[in-house]
């Protein structure tokens, strides 16, 4: 009785529709790091000064996305700013924006994590030999503080991907909903048939996410001196 | 802001909060467990249960909490196990928590240092007095840190229940949103939901890692 | 009378790398032997064998007529070898007496008021029964050592070993914990002692052993091993050392 939920896979496009709703989510994912990335740097050298009045708002910030569950800002986003704002926002781009914000303050907190952990007489080296503030930046500390920013930074991919599982509950189609969708039609047919979708989409979940582990621990073991 | 609806509506978030607090322990306590165990056998070496308890982690670690929850709600019963939506929610949270509370535990018991298992072996201690008396009292002060950020963690993810038509704080204002439409009062209650049950675990925990730092260090 | 420790023909490797090269040795009961030489022969590695801190891949330890090498029965071997290591190694969530009781009362099954006595009594000669309620975060490195040894004491052992013990210390602090273990010879415990304070040595050990380079390159009694070193081995290790 269980194969009879098995071949539904390989019927027609099914396993197609899947993967389409996968790389639809992963798509989103992808620009919401690259958005992180570059505002995360910017933010991450903005919060290691030392004022407080700078400090104070981006560590509000960081901290609103650590207490409130993604989710929750999902929600947010998607009712309120509607609602409040008069502005039309696509599930998509609610997700897009949730997730740039998540990902900024998560990767400003790696960056300024990074530079601050580098030993200060880098710092101090640099001064004296005469390098700009800029240049210190460009040639000694970023690139440090960068190879210690990856494993953490992978870390955060990966966290993101797993959270792309939620964008189906604000409507976005993606692999959930599009399992949703074949299971509705293979129901009366094949009974077992969500056990085998909602088990794919599982199996799809781990494959990506796995390796990108593996090289964040690898990584991290590599450049452990 | 309208203050009468939410004074009317309050006793739905008393119950959402009380659903999710409690969903949330219940896990946690569970995946402390699990942790616990699994850590235990893999600082040890256990062979062959330390090879599975990789692959537990692996997977536990490396797919969303959602999925899990779909998978347990409505992929089970088609092959003849059903379980209450409650059931599946602490199910899937310790599933995940343990792997997550067996990474924290781990690292604490690696941290304590080899000569202190060494001492405690010179003296004739045997591998369970070692843990109870040497290793666990020292893993401890070492993982509340990484200990209480699962916890929060955890806490956050019940909001991932809503999925699974669980009553918890987010599912209650999503199903208040769609009768009501007050959205702005039904979020800004669900935020301050949120901050009541986080705000005194995270003080709790900031003092808690405060004290076992003195406890180990005498700073 | 028979040795209370034999060693013959000690082999120990890690991985290919060979540390310990075919140690003889024979310890008579009550005797104290210094076991000097340079950082990284194998001394310390050595002692650690004695108490299965370390495993042995050839030759025999021979400890009050067991070989135990062949032996299952750690636990009990332990508490009849007490070691104290470089690092002291209080348990730091214990007080110093909770510390000292631990293995008596839960290993040896011990009662609790007899162990106690013994404690204080222990910490009565090193000066430190007043600190019996403390906590080790509370302790200086010397007060931590002296406890250290009255922890391993309090076993009731058979033979002591001690692995560099002052080597962690501020200097001024080494003295009250080496007069801790001359008390000890000066009752008869038979005891093995890893260290590079010369003068302690020559003044406390009945036979020095100089290791190199995992092999045993002298033995002899004390007074005569500093004032008359045969190798040319130990006379270039005690001239560095003599400034």
């Amino acid at each position: 009785m269980l194969n009879s939920g098995v071949s539904v896979l390989f019927e027609g496009i099914n396993f197609m529709r899947l993967l389409e709703g996968l790389f639809h989510t992963l798509r989103i994912a992808l620009i919401a790091i690259v958005i992180s990335i570059v505002m995360g740097i910017m933010i991450g050298m903005i919060r290691t000064s030392k004022n407080k009045f700078v400090q104070f708002p981006f560590k509000l910030y960081l901290e609103l996305f650590r207490i409130i569950p993604i989710l929750v800002w999902l929600f947010v986003i998607y009712y309120i700013v509607p609602v409040n704002f008069n502005v039309e926002l696509s599930a998509d781009m609610v997700a897009l924006i949730v997730f740039s914000l998540w990902g900024t303050a998560e990767l400003s907190d790696i960056v300024r994590g990074a530079i601050i952990s580098l030993p200060k007489h880098q710092v101090e080296s640099s001064i004296a030999l005469g390098l700009s503030k800029f240049q210190m930046y460009r040639y000694v500390l970023l690139p440090q503080a960068a190879k210690r920013s990856i494993p953490p930074m992978i870390n955060l991919i990966t966290r993101m991907i797993k959270t792309t599982a939620l964008l189906t509950m604000i409507g976005v189609v993606e692999v959930i909903k599009v399992g949703q969708q074949i299971i509705q039609l293979y129901n009366t047919q094949h009974p077992t048939v969500a056990f085998w979708i909602y088990g794919i989409i599982f199996f799809f979940y781990f494959c990506i996410c796995f390796p990108l582990s593996r090289i964040s621990r690898r990584l991290e073991r590599k450049w452990a001196a | 802001m309208d203050w009468q609806y939410i004074i009317e509506v309050l006793p739905f978030y008393k119950t959402a909060l009380w659903l999710t607090v409690k969903l949330a322990a219940i896990g946690i306590l569970f995946a402390t467990i699990v942790g616990l165990i699994c850590s235990s056998i893999q600082y040890f070496k256990v062979k062959i249960l330390d090879k599975l308890v990789q692959v537990y982690l692996e997977i536990a670690r490396n797919t969303p909490l959602l999925i899990q929850l779909f998978f347990l709600y409505f992929g089970l019963p088609k092959v003849g196990i059903t379980l209450s939506s409650e059931m599946c929610a602490i199910i899937g949270l310790t599933f995940l928590g343990g792997s997550y509370m067996a990474e924290a535990f781990r690292a604490g018991m690696e941290a304590v240092s080899k000569s202190q298992v060494e001492s405690g072996k010179a003296l004739g201690l045997s591998s369970f007095q070692l843990v109870r008396y040497v290793i666990f009292p020292q893993a401890f002060s070492y993982s509340v840190p990484a200990y209480g950020a699962n916890c929060i963690f955890l806490i956050k993810e019940t909001s991932v229940f809503s999925g699974i038509a669980i009553l918890e704080l987010t599912n209650t204002t999503k199903n208040l949103m769609g009768i009501y439409y007050k959205t702005n009062e039904a979020l800004f209650m669900l935020v301050i939901g949120y901050l009541i049950i986080l705000l005194p675990i995270s003080l709790f925990l900031m003092w808690l890692e405060r004290r076992v730092r003195y406890a180990e260090f005498g700073r | 009378m028979a040795p209370i420790l034999e060693i013959n023909g000690l082999v120990k490797k890690f991985g290919d790398r060979v540390v310990l090269d075919g140690i003889d040795l024979h310890v008579e009961q009550g005797k104290v032997i210094a076991i000097l030489g340079p950082s990284g022969c194998g001394k310390s590695t050595f002692l650690r064998c004695i108490n299965g801190l370390e495993e042995v891949q050839g030759g025999e330890i021979i400890f009050e007529g067991e070989d135990l090498t062949k032996t299952s029965k750690w636990r009990e071997v332990r508490q009849k070898i007490g070691m104290v290591f470089q690092s002291y190694d209080l348990f730091p969530n214990m007080t110093v007496m909770e510390n000292i009781l631990l293995s008596p009362i839960k290993v040896q099954k011990r009662k609790r008021e007899e162990v106690e006595l013994q404690a204080l009594e222990l910490l009565e000669r090193v000066g430190l029964a007043d600190r019996a309620n403390a906590y080790p975060r509370e302790l200086s490195g010397g007060q931590k050592q002296r406890i250290a040894i009255v922890r391993a004491l309090c076993t009731n052992p058979k033979m002591m070993l001690f692995d560099e013990v002052t080597a962690s210390l501020d200097p001024e602090m080494v003295r009250e914990v080496l007069e801790v273990i001359a008390q000890l010879a000066k009752q008869g415990m038979t005891m093995l002692i890893v260290t590079h304070e010369m003068n302690f040595a020559e003044l406390v050990a009945d036979e020095v052993v100089f290791m190199d380079k995992g092999k045993i390159h002298e033995k002899a009694p004390a007074k005569e091993f500093f004032a008359n070193p045969q190798t040319q081995r130990a006379q270039q290790f005690i001239n560095i050392l003599k400034f």
